[in-house]
């Protein structure tokens, strides 16, 4: 058959988490949001399970919910999350030129979110509440207050050096 | 007596009663305003803003809403052109214009597309934003047998992924991603010929733009005709006498099939034959079986298989469900391979020499010939499924005045039908097609009543009628759209259902509102104009039943033998896969 | 009235003996600003050292005490000894056995980790006498970081769940609706709708079922005054959605909340369990025929999501697009029913007011905006936090008041106020009384209450550009004028930041402007122009400045700035030629080089290795 599956996985666990909340199409953000943390982002053939398995849905209905919202991603995060914060209180006080250091460092081209070695991905988002430290930036979860160019470099550097 | 309730429109009183917009109130009033996302069958959406109107409220505070969603309120006054609004909609064009692949004249929706038309209404001459470059321009999609589908022209007024929801309630398309990167694809961006679309093509039906067209073969059919070497034989289907003539301003309804004959003899086709002969032969077929099965207590209830939608549907969502199926083929796939066995044969050619082409009101018929189970001998039974909409074109393009033709003759002798044929255009018409004559067989006596009302009618998308058969109960149930058949294969599978026959049409209303039919974007009510001209045409019609079919009894006599005979298996019959199994949503392989 | 079969009064003593087994309370915030600043570490300090202490003074014992947001975030990690009025901030771990020995044992505060005044250079010990607090007027805010919100008898002790003991005692929803009334409250989620109206409507369809949904989404960038709320007096939010749901007849909640509030849905759910176990929530509330139970729905990163519409979508599990009204979420709502939707921060001034009472809120204010009202003050201020104001205060008193001024001296220019969705206001709207309708007329918006202060070297075209790069890049897609427009709109502000301007871009970008603003489907779209046409009605020189003589007067925009040698500094050593990625510069040795402008990518290479600095930027 031409239709090739991009890649095998485990359906019972997709099931199990179905199950805990009752196949309910409108917890699908949820279950959407539980796969992502099973597979670290929300393979093609989970969406499709589900879309096919719950009523109501249908792939291209779990598709278009997994593509609106900024937290799902389709493609493997790296071990490393960052968030770099980008608003408005951490722009103005200086949170692109943070940015861009991360991308030198961690070699990102335009575009790109991920390192080429899967180490880092690299997102920007809109305001992470912690606007009082501005600019700010997330990494796996932990926050770091007040960036500059060089403090981040150094962050990188450090967890860079410590082995991974 | 209630309050008479009214609001102006423009300065002008006007009365509503319960239309569910304000667009509706404006209609009715003789006025309009321009509309992409509004379809009056479909729920509202608010997204495309060219239906914007300026309201007035009597304390002097004024808003702009789409009309098309806001409710209509006693004392308002409804502008409908004033500047602002006038300017909403103007940017809205632009804006989309910008943002399009302004390929007109090489468009297949060109001369009904609606930005098109609304362009040219709001005297659009110059887009002064910057255009979509070349880069971001996403491939066409053409995968599928029925829909052709060009995410360049798509304005994202979400009305495909309603159809597609609404109707066939399991939402081939679907939104993805979000603001200016939305687009509207099938899961994942995958063609639309490998996911489970049914290719009922009621998205291109309601699409105002190019984005989804129907796969067309005219210029196949052209060739047919003009190659002389070849014969033509041509079948139309029952529908389509009732809608074509919209396609040159006649009224919807009107039965206009000695026109299409005469049409059609103009193009250039050699032998005009009728479908609704096959529909006749497709009663007979399934009628006996339908008595077959209710006296061995068998594969009940029955669903009709003349719908490929609905087949498709069956094998993709359901596989386990196929015995309920009627083997029967549909009337073309009955008729195509009688004509394409028995033409060549009088003409003293072989099968190569005539191309077999049927005229349908279903975009579905497309996919529906090229599987497997309607070949034989290495020919598809029928060679091409030219739409409503598509034979319209080739009159024009003929240069025909189709409403000034004089009504012809079809030839003989697949042609000759009955009332019981020519209402299987409407959804319900198989199922009283199909009891009128299965009263025959159970009983051996004539139904008296043959105007079975339970099941008419195009709105109701599920009806049903309890029979009594000589003392057998008998419940025939008949739904349109796939999502009302979903609702019925519930019952089933609860053990809850309690009929013994599913006539399904996928197509909201039946064929007459197929997805190949001549396009009627803001009219609702077509549909049952439509229905009507059918109904009226088996009113008038001399033999209403399909077992008074003369020809189709010398058919049966002379070649066929009787219903359910080896023969007629042969070739009036079908085999069904399950497609799940090799369908992407398959896990396992 | 209805008997109760739990009497709040009794439950308060409780709570408060409870409380007061404490000993010596040592408040550390555990906001997340303080966390990350490393509060953890310091409450282990504090662990360790309190561990086996016997004598403190007058204090028997002492308790940590993890709290939330104090809105002093950047001076975080704050400590707090409200004994004896201490704040101390910046504390570090290794700060905190000085803070035991010198303060907590030998009664004699830290001096230098003492707040300093930035205009005075005074150390100031007591929060009332910081400037930053003296002016402000705390009510949704009143318990942030002064109990621990993880804690129902801290909550409790200060009155937590009184305000529905009595409501539910007197058994009147139509009182409760018309204390709201009364009390003048608007909703604080940005439009102001007046919250006693919406309840009304709700109410009247009362009987089916309905619900009470809680927008805890708070997507503006550069507010966080709800996860505030939310994370650090979880059961004043609570207790709020228990009386709307009470006055409007409805037995469901749900708090939708962003999804990169973590710690707020954690301190929620374990709140919501703990009020449920105390009979605060839950079935038969108190031993009455009322029942609630709140569910948490978490969104998933998407800022339409706050629009009240889009984020009943959202709760459903589809897309979050937002669909037109009427009809209006109090006749059709969440899964179609009948729906009351009101921001975190309104449901939190309920039960004060229902405490004491609509007059005592409608004394603070204006005349037609009541009570008091959160900003997120950030941007070029010396103090930068959460605030809370009586509505009509002024913006000079926040930004020089409160805010303490411009940061490093310099002058300030403008406030953009209301987040994307609001517009700029200058110098001449200093003295404005800020509430509803005043900004709404200078071309603002309260907003949710983002406040981003700007100094003179704030390019206000860049500003403009950044919220229309937000809100397209947020825009759902749905309606043609948001999606299509502000794609446009964006693209014409960036090239005119990138010097590519031209003159008839100005009437270019009003005119879609207005258009996007008329033909949006929801408020997104619908407001989306604001900082745009703002910025072109008090900055329209700075506009005319970047197209016409391709400067940018705050220096900002990189594409307008040149990288120039001075001849009479250059030495002519060559170092910059060598060092030019794209081989802009020539010269000679010993000869001042020169860049060839149309070859330079400005990526300061040169510049920052020139020995004798002789390369700068104009
Ligand atoms: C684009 C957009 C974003 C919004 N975001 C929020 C938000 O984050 N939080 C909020 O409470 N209200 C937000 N609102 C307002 C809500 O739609 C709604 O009016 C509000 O929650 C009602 O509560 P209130 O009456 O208590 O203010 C937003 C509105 C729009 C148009
Ligand atoms: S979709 Fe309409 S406007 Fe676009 S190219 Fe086709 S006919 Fe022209
Ligand atoms: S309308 Fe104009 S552009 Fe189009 S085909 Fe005719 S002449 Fe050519
Ligand atoms: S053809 Fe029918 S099934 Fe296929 S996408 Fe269109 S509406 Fe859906
Ligand atoms: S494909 Fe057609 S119907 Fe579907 S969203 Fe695009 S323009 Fe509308
Ligand atoms: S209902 Fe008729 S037109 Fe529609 S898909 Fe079925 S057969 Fe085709
Ligand atoms: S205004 Fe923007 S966010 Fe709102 S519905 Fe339209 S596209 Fe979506
Ligand atoms: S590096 Fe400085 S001094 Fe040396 S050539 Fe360049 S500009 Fe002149
Ligand atoms: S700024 Fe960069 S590109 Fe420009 S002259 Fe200096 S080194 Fe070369
Ligand atoms: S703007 Fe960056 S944390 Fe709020
Ligand atoms: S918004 Fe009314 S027709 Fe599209
Ligand atoms: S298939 Fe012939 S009538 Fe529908
Ligand atoms: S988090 Fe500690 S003061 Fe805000």
């Amino acid at each position: 058959m031409s239709v090739e599956s991009p890649q095998k996985i485990d359906t019972s666990k997709l099931d199990k988490i179905m199950a805990e909340y009752n196949y309910d199409k409108s917890n699908l953000i949820a279950i959407l949001q539980k796969v992502q943390e099973e597979f670290k982002y929300l393979p093609e053939n989970a969406m499709t399970y589900i879309g096919t398995k719950m009523e109501g849905l249908s792939p291209a209905t779990v598709y278009g919910v997994a593509t609106f919202y900024a937290q799902f991603s389709l493609e493997p995060k790296g071990k490393y999350e960052m968030k770099c914060c980008d608003g408005t209180a951490c722009h103005v006080r200086g949170s692109m030129p943070v940015l861009n250091a991360v991308k030198a460092r961690l070699k990102l081209k335009d575009g790109q979110m991920t390192t080429d070695d899967g180490l880092f991905s690299v997102e920007t988002v809109s305001c992470l509440g912690a606007c009082g430290l501005a600019p700010v930036v997330v990494i796996n979860g932990k926050v770091y207050p007040q960036m500059t160019s060089d403090a981040v470099k150094i962050v990188l550097d450090t967890i860079l050096s410590e082995g991974n | 007596m209630t309050d008479k309730k009214t609001l102006m429109i423009d300065g002008k009183e006007v009365e509503f009663t319960d239309e569910p917009n304000l667009l509706e109130v404006i209609r009715h009033a003789g006025l309009n305003v321009p509309t992409f996302c509004y379809r009056p069958d479909l729920t509202q959406f608010g997204a495309c803003r060219m239906c914007v109107v300026e309201v007035e409220y009597p304390n002097g505070r004024t808003m702009i809403n789409s009309s098309c969603t806001m409710p209509p309120e006693c004392g308002i006054n409804v502008k409908l052109n004033t500047q602002r609004v006038r300017r909403i909609r103007k940017t809205v064009l632009e804006l989309l214009l910008a943002n399009h692949d302004k390929e007109c004249l090489t468009c297949e929706k060109s001369g009904s597309c609606e930005l098109q038309k609304y362009s040219e209404e709001y005297g659009i001459k110059k887009i002064r934003y910057p255009e979509k470059p070349i880069e971001e321009y996403l491939p066409i999609d053409d995968s599928s047998p029925s829909i052709v589908r060009d995410p360049n022209k798509c304005i994202l007024c979400g009305a495909c992924v309603r159809a597609c929801t609404e109707f066939q309630g399991h939402s081939v398309l679907g939104f993805a991603n979000r603001g200016s990167k939305t687009v509207i694809q099938p899961m994942a961006g995958k063609p639309l010929g490998q996911v489970d679309c049914v290719n009922c093509g009621q998205c291109a039906a309601v699409c105002p733009t190019g984005a989804l067209t129907i796969k067309t073969c005219i210029d196949d059919v052209w060739s047919e005709i003009n190659n002389p070497e070849k014969k033509t034989v041509v079948q139309i289907a029952p529908s389509v006498r009732v809608a074509l003539g919209e396609m040159f301003g006649l009224k919807p309804g009107e039965n206009t099939i000695g026109k299409i004959y005469a049409a059609l003899r103009r193009i250039g086709f050699d032998f005009i034959y009728d479908t609704n002969f096959g529909a006749d032969m497709t009663i007979l077929e399934e009628a006996h079986e339908f008595v077959e099965r209710l006296t061995k207590g068998e594969n009940l209830p029955l669903f009709t298989s003349c719908c490929p939608a609905w087949v498709k549907y069956l094998e993709d969502q359901h596989p386990d469900m196929l015995s309920h199926l009627s083997t029967c083929s549909s009337p073309m796939s009955m008729q195509s391979p009688v004509m394409g066995k028995l033409v060549p044969e009088k003409l003293g050619c072989t099968r190569d020499d005539i191309s077999v082409i049927a005229i349908m009101p279903c975009t579905a018929k497309k996919f529906e010939i090229i599987r497997s189970e309607h070949s034989r001998d290495g020919h598809q039974d029928t060679d091409h499924v030219l739409t409503t909409q598509e034979l319209g074109r080739m009159i024009r393009a003929a240069g025909i005045d189709f409403d000034k033709l004089e009504p012809e003759q079809p030839d003989s002798p697949y042609a000759e039908y009955t009332g019981a044929g020519t209402i299987f255009g409407a959804s319900g018409g198989v199922a009283e097609a199909a009891v009128r004559t299965a009263y025959k067989y159970a009983t051996g006596e004539e139904l008296k009543d043959m105007d079975i009302k339970e099941l008419r009618g195009t709105t109701n998308r599920s009806k049903s009628v309890q029979l009594d058969i000589k003392g057998t109960k008998v419940i025939v149930r008949v739904v349109s759209t796939l999502k009302e058949a979903e609702k019925a294969i519930k019952e089933i599978k609860d053990g809850t259902a309690n009929f013994q026959m599913l006539e399904v049409m996928a197509c909201p209303g039946g064929c007459i509102n197929g997805g190949g039919q001549p396009l009627s974007y803001d009219n609702s009510n077509i549909k049952c104009e439509r229905a009507q001209g059918l109904y009226k045409e088996d009113k008038e019609l001399a033999e209403r039943r399909s077992h008074d079919n003369k020809s189709l009894q010398k058919l049966y006599d002379e070649y066929l033998e009787c219903p359910g005979s080896h023969k007629a298996h042969e070739l009036l019959h079908t085999t069904y896969i399950d497609r799940f199994q090799y369908s992407y949503k398959n896990m396992n392989q | 009235m209805a008997t109760l079969k739990i009497d709040i009064k009794q439950e308060q003593l409780k709570a408060q003996e409870e409380v007061k087994k404490q000993g010596l309370r040592v408040l550390v915030c555990c906001g997340t600003g303080c966390m990350a600043n490393g509060s953890p570490e310091v409450i282990k300090k504090f662990e360790a050292l309190g561990a086996n202490v016997t004598t403190l003074g007058q204090y028997e014992k002492m308790t940590i005490v993890p709290t939330g947001c104090h809105g002093f975030c950047e001076q975080g990690v704050l400590v707090l000894i409200p004994q004896t009025h201490t704040v101390y901030v910046k504390v570090k771990p290794e700060d905190v056995e000085e803070i035991f020995e010198s303060h907590i044992k030998g009664g004699k505060p830290v001096e230098r980790l003492l707040y300093t005044d930035p205009k005075t250079n005074q150390k100031v010990q007591r929060s009332e006498d910081i400037n930053f607090y003296a002016k402000q007027t705390r009510t949704a805010l009143a318990n942030c970081g002064h109990i621990n919100a993880e804690n129902i008898d801290e909550a409790i002790a200060v009155r937590g769940y009184e305000a529905l003991a009595n409501i539910l005692a007197q058994n009147d929803p139509d009182a409760v609706i018309k204390e709201i009334l009364d009390s003048g409250l608007r909703g604080r989620g940005g439009g102001g709708f007046p919250t006693g109206r919406k309840w009304q409507f709700t109410a009247a369809n009362r009987g089916g079922k309905s619900y009470v949904v809680c927008n805890g989404d708070e997507g503006d960038p550069g507010a966080f005054m709800d996860r505030s709320v939310m994370e650090g007096d979880p059961h004043k939010l609570l207790e709020g959605i228990a009386i709307a749901a009470f006055a409007i007849g409805a037995d469901e909640a749900y708090i939708y909340v962003r999804a990169e509030y973590p710690l707020a849905i954690k301190r929620l759910r374990r709140a919501i369990k703990d009020a449920e176990e105390r009979h605060f929530l839950g079935e038969h509330i108190m031993g009455t025929d009322f029942n609630l139970t709140i569910h948490i729905k978490e969104g998933a990163g998407a800022f339409v999501c706050g629009e009240e519409t889009a984020l009943m979508a959202s709760i459903e599990g589809e897309r979050g697009m937002p669909r037109p009204k009427p009809p209006f979420p109090a006749n059709k709502g969440l899964f179609g029913r009948p729906t009351l939707i009101n921001n975190v921060e309104t449901l939190a001034n309920v039960p004060v007011i229902m405490l004491k009472g609509a007059k005592w809120f409608s004394s603070m204010g204006t005349e037609t905006s009541k009570g008091t009202k959160t900003f997120a003050l950030t941007g070029e201020v010396k103090n930068t936090g959460l605030i809370e104001v009586p509505m009509g205060t002024t913006l000079r008193e926040i930004v020089f008041d409160i805010g303490g001024g411009i940061r490093n001296g310099k002058k300030f220019k403008a406030v953009q106020i209301g987040g994307p969705s609001g517009g700029c206001l200058t110098e001449e709207h200093l003295d404005l009384p800020m509430d509803y309708e005043n900004l709404t007329k200078a071309g603002a918006m309260v907003g949710s209450g983002g406040l981003v202060v700007m100094a003179e070297d704030t390019c206000i075209v860049e500003v403009a550009r950044f919220f229309m790069n937000f809100t397209q890049h947020e825009s759902c897609g749905k309606c043609v004028p948001c999606r299509e427009g502000t794609k446009q709109l964006l693209k014409i502000l960036q090239k005119i930041v990138a010097g590519k301007g031209e003159m008839s871009d100005i009437d270019k970008l009003e005119e879609l402007a207005h258009a996007v603003k008329d033909g949006s489907l929801c408020g997104l779209g619908k407001t989306a122009p604001n900082p745009v046409l703002s910025t072109l009605k008090y900055f329209k020189d700075e506009y005319i400045a970047h197209i016409r003589d391709k400067k940018c007067p705050a220096g900002v925009c990189t594409a307008m700035k040149k990288v120039v040698i001075q001849p009479d500094l250059c030495k002519g050593c060559t170092k910059c030629a060598r060092t030019c990625p794209v081989g802009a510069i020539s010269g000679t040795v010993k000869q001042p080089h020169v860049i060839d402008q149309s070859k330079c990518i400005k990526c300061e290479a040169c510049l920052k290795g020139c020995p004798f600095k002789a390369i700068v930027l104009e």
